[in-house]
């Protein structure tokens, strides 16, 4: 197991820098760059000043140097004038549309994006699961039919429209701004107790509109697989032991249909993060998904790439907790490993 | 002696689409306190909804229609329950069940949690049905596993259920059910699923726990062998009714009910005279077609010519991955197939007989070219060529491909259920550009009755058909392409007796019509006795002993081979199983052997005792040992 772990982690690097190369690859893919497009701006009015400027960061991030060059310097293996300065180095490269390093620009987003999908999944998974156990274990029946039916509306409403409406109520009923993850005062100053609060208070509106539809597919899921396991011969066998029924739920059928949903957690934060987008932008949430968007239309390499390789780490990250969590729950993963037919 | 169980006109109806089943329909018998009742039928008479209806664990689409099923159990007379009255899901019912009654399911395989360990599993009885300390309940597990025969209980508690073989598996769930040391177990089809000598250990495993225990046994099959050996009284049920019951002497001696007498002559016996054919319970019909025959002449097998398929020195080993730090290096595993020879020629059956694992699918496999042996040599005869099938490629592999064809165990999983039986039959024709599609029509039309389906069938798709007419059709697919040699991987051991029957009789049929060679692979005796002329055994990937029929069941030579033969139940009440002959479950270890068949560095190899005997010994065994 010890053994497993370590390789894993080795794996990981590998993993990375072919993620960070080919998302290097795709934000270079479209003609032209932030820099160039700024500069065929400024040279069509003639600002001096802003032309020596630009020529000046084009130089410095080596934007007139071949593309293997440029990815190498991002990643920090390509010494630039001042050194190695690169992902590897802690450096996040320049953000020439805020003319700000990519660190300061970013700032608290990529924290928040954390807490916001970390409490979104947390969410999904306390409300699907007793739900899903519910709705298998009392099949076709009224209370069955009721969370079906729910589950199907969360599914199809569109979340970005569910939060227009929760808006448009709180604002109508309880005359409520719930937009935003924290209090205007709070954006851009440093942590604070009450700055934390503030979040955690607006985090439940953003967590209820991204985790609705996550939570009604995992109904559905769990619903699906439990009553799959019901059907098995091991199930008959614990009940001819008399062992009664809840109990028998929890601990045969659940613990089997546990593994999807382990396997799981490593996509699900990519996806909470990409389908959360278009809800950031209409409740103004100060996480990656708006500015990702923004850095991809206007070629803000180093901003986008810097977003993307965030994702990535998350999600390779995820990957590797839910293989370990799976090889703890399940003895056949665990000990059977190493053979094969 | 008082019964412990007493079913009095037992009515469970089945709700299903189509209308309501009436799965068990007027039932009256009775199981006698530490006694044996054997509940006897074909799938679908009944025998597992009865089991059902006495442990409380009914599908939601089953009910009870009327009748008793009275409960007394013997710890404390006199308060005797009905079964039927009580809440299958009340804590009186739970009580009784896994702790008064007990079953022991079919599929050792699929009947434990492959999550929990078998400790963990046994103990949960313990834990809802005797007030135990810790300490206590894992010492009474450990014990209940030392009873069933393992032989490091205190480790088997911690191991996983995937981790044992079917045998072992299915003494853990004896185990389970004995914990709490029921009055009455239930055992459905408990050795249905497992190899003859693991059977014969688990049927003497339960005889021995009945005397120990003092429990009343309700046994559930369909195998008259197992009813001669264990039963005290015979239940015999059809459709839901019971046709005979009686003691067990009586039933097989004086068989009165027409039903019992033809699952009798069904099943195929040792001492069948040469040449007598199984009648089937249901007969089916076989038209004879006139455009195979008439296309292909039968090959006159001709006496000293080249065998049709020659194996030599077959051997395959399966690496087992030894995992590093940087990805799986392949190791050596065990070979699955050591040194395989043997000969089949023109015309032949030749019977392969081994347990589970002994490399008999893995030979057939690599005859068919899906598997790549590690070494050794296959030779085909074709019409008089000789082809090194090993070295065959492109399109001299695709035309062998249509002398060699495949008759699968499972009918369920060998048919496409999303094609029609006329493209199943028909795809061989297909790949191989076979005629028009008038001409494969025809040729489907033909097969369809060759194997005694009725040609209306052909539009039909594979859910619509029972497990005997599904393996018809995998038949059918089969000889579509006018083979030369059928290999067929037990072909009945899925089906029902009445049904094995049929499939027997109509592979016999089958291969004098068309002068068809045979490679049958089984491992119930029984059946090899009925369709082949020579048999090979297997085990642990080498030929053991290759005989002619008669000469390998009435003078079997090899340690092995005399266990198996052993471990055969007979519906012979004469002729009782002789547990002692099972070498306590060692008989498949080489190293149990006596020393002149022991495995060594020296072989031994294969030696002729006599008109094509082999037998694997050291050549130094003088005649006594190889008699012994």
């Amino acid at each position: 197991m010890l053994k497993y772990t370590f390789r894993r982690i080795l794996i990981m690097i590998p993993t990375l820098l072919v993620i960070s190369f080919v998302t290097f690859a795709i934000i270079k893919l479209p003609p032209g760059d932030f820099l160039s497009n700024r500069i065929a701006e400024l040279q069509s009015q003639g600002d001096k000043a802003a032309l020596e400027k630009a020529a000046f960061l084009s130089h410095q991030y080596g934007l007139d140097r071949p593309f293997i060059e440029q990815y190498a310097t991002w990643v920090g293996l390509w010494p630039t004038e001042e050194g190695f300065s690169g992902l590897l180095q802690g450096d996040w490269g320049w953000s020439f549309e805020y003319d700000l390093p990519v660190k300061e620009v970013v700032g608290d987003r990529l924290l928040l994006t954390f807490v916001l999908n970390f409490f979104t999944i947390l969410f999904t998974f306390a409300i699907a699961f007793p739900i899903g156990i519910y709705a298998a274990a009392r099949q076709y029946s009224l209370g069955d039919y009721s969370l079906t039916l729910l589950g199907y509306i969360g599914l199809a409403a569109p979340n970005f429209l569910l939060a227009l409406v929760l808006m448009y109520f709180a604002n109508v009923q309880f005359g409520m701004s719930i937009g935003g993850i924290m209090e205007p005062k709070y954006l851009g100053q440093p942590w604070s107790w009450d700055k934390a609060m503030s979040v955690l208070q607006h985090l439940w509106i953003p967590v209820l509109v991204i985790g609705t539809s996550g939570t009604a597919g995992m109904i559905r899921r769990l619903r699906a697989n439990l009553l799959d396991e019901l059907q098995k011969q091991y199930v008959v066998t614990a009940r001819a032991k008399g062992l009664p029924p809840f109990k028998l739920l929890m601990k045969y059928p659940l613990r089997m249909s546990l593994n999807p949903f382990i396997a799981d957690i490593g996509n699900l934060l990519p996806s909470v993060v990409s389908g959360s987008a278009i809800v950031s932008v209409v409740l103004s949430l100060q996480t990656v998904g708006p500015m990702l968007l923004d850095a991809l239309q206007s070629q803000d390499q180093y901003l986008a790439g810097s977003f993307l390789m965030f994702l990535s780490l998350l999600t390779v990250v995820g990957v590797f907790i839910s293989d370990l969590l799976l090889a703890a729950l399940d003895p056949r993963i665990r000990l059977s490993g190493g053979a094969t037919k | 002696m008082a019964d412990v169980l007493t079913i009095r006109d037992l009515k469970v109806y089945l709700k299903v689409d189509a209308g309501t089943v009436k799965a068990v329909d007027g039932v009256s018998f009775r199981v006698p306190e530490g006694r044996t009742v054997a509940l006897v039928g074909e799938s679908g008479s009944g025998k597992s909804v009865i089991s059902q209806t006495i442990m409380g664990i009914l599908p939601k689409i089953a009910r009870i229609e009327s009748g008793e099923i009275l409960f007394a159990d013997p710890r404390t007379p006199g308060t005797d329950v009905d079964i039927t009255r009580l809440d299958p899901d009340s804590a009186q019912m739970r009580d009784i069940r896994g702790a008064r009654i007990s079953v022991i399911f079919q599929e050792p395989m699929i009947a434990l949690s492959p999550v929990h360990t078998i400790g963990n599993q046994i103990e949960e009885a313990l834990v809802l049905h005797r007030n135990l300390g810790a300490a206590e309940r894992r010492e009474a597990t450990v014990d209940m596993l030392r009873l069933v025969g393992f032989n490091n209980p205190a480790r088997a508690v911690h191991a996983y259920p995937f981790e044992l073989s079917g045998g072992l598996r299915q003494r853990a769930l004896v185990a389970m059910a004995l914990s709490c040391h029921p009055a009455l177990l239930i055992a459905d089809e408990p050795t249905t699923a497992l190899d003859v000598t693991i059977q014969a250990q688990i049927l003497q495993l339960i005889q021995r726990l009945q005397a120990q225990l003092n429990m009343a046994v309700l046994i559930i099959t369909h195998d008259l062998g197992i009813v001669a050996n264990l039963a005290d009284e015979v239940v015999v049920l059809y459709r839901g009714r019971v046709m005979e019951s009686g003691t067990v002497e009586d039933v097989f001696t004086n068989p009165g009910h027409a039903y019992l007498k033809a699952l009798l002559r069904a099943v195929p016996r040792f001492d069948m005279a040469p040449g007598e054919r199984l009648t089937p319970i249901r007969e089916i019909k076989v038209d004879g077609g006139h455009l195979m025959a008439a296309r292909e002449a039968i090959p006159e097998a001709v006496p000293g010519g080249p065998p049709l398929l020659a194996v030599r020195h077959l051997t395959k080993g399966f690496g087992s991955r030894i995992a590093g730090v940087f990805g799986d290096k392949l190791g050596h595993g065990p070979r699955a197939v050591d040194d395989v020879s043997f000969e089949i020629g023109i015309g032949e059956c030749l019977g392969l007989v081994g347990e589970s694992g002994c490399g008999k699918t893995t030979t057939a496999k690599m005859i068919l070219r899906s598997l790549t042996p590690d070494s050794g040599e296959i030779v085909f005869d074709d019409r008089g060529t000789p082809r090194d099938v090993l070295a065959l490629r492109g399109a001299d592999l695709f035309a062998y491909r249509r002398q060699v064809q495949f008759v699968f165990q499972d009918p369920f999983g060998s048919l496409n259920p999303r094609m029609s039986v006329f493209d199943i039959i028909s795809e061989p024709l297909i790949i191989h550009g076979i005629g028009d599609e008038e001409e494969r029509f025809a040729r489907a039309r033909e097969l369809m009755t060759r194997v005694g389906l009725d040609v209306r069938y052909l539009r039909r798709y594979p859910h619509s058909f029972s497990g005997g007419e599904r393996q018809r059709i995998g038949i059918a697919r089969a000889l579509a392409l006018s083979p030369r040699l059928l290999i067929c991987d037990e072909p009945v051991s899925a089906l029902d007796v009445s049904v094995q029957a049929q499939v027997l009789n109509l592979l016999r049929d089958l291969k004098s019509t068309f002068g068809l060679t045979y490679l049958f692979i089984s491992h119930n005796l029984a059946v090899v006795h009925y369709i082949a002329n020579r048999i090979a055994v297997m085990c642990a990937g080498r030929l053991v002993e290759v005989a002619d029929r008669d000469a390998l069941f009435e003078n079997p030579r090899h340690p092995y081979t005399k266990a198996l033969l052993a471990a055969v139940p007979h519906p012979d009440l004469a002729r009782k199983l002789d547990f002692a002959a099972l070498m306590e479950g060692k008989a498949s270890d080489p190293d149990a052997w006596p020393a002149a068949f022991k495995r060594g560095p020296d072989g031994p190899g294969l030696i002729d005792v006599g008109s094509g005997h082999l037998v694997r010994a050291r050549a130094t065994a003088d005649a006594a040992e190889l008699r012994a």
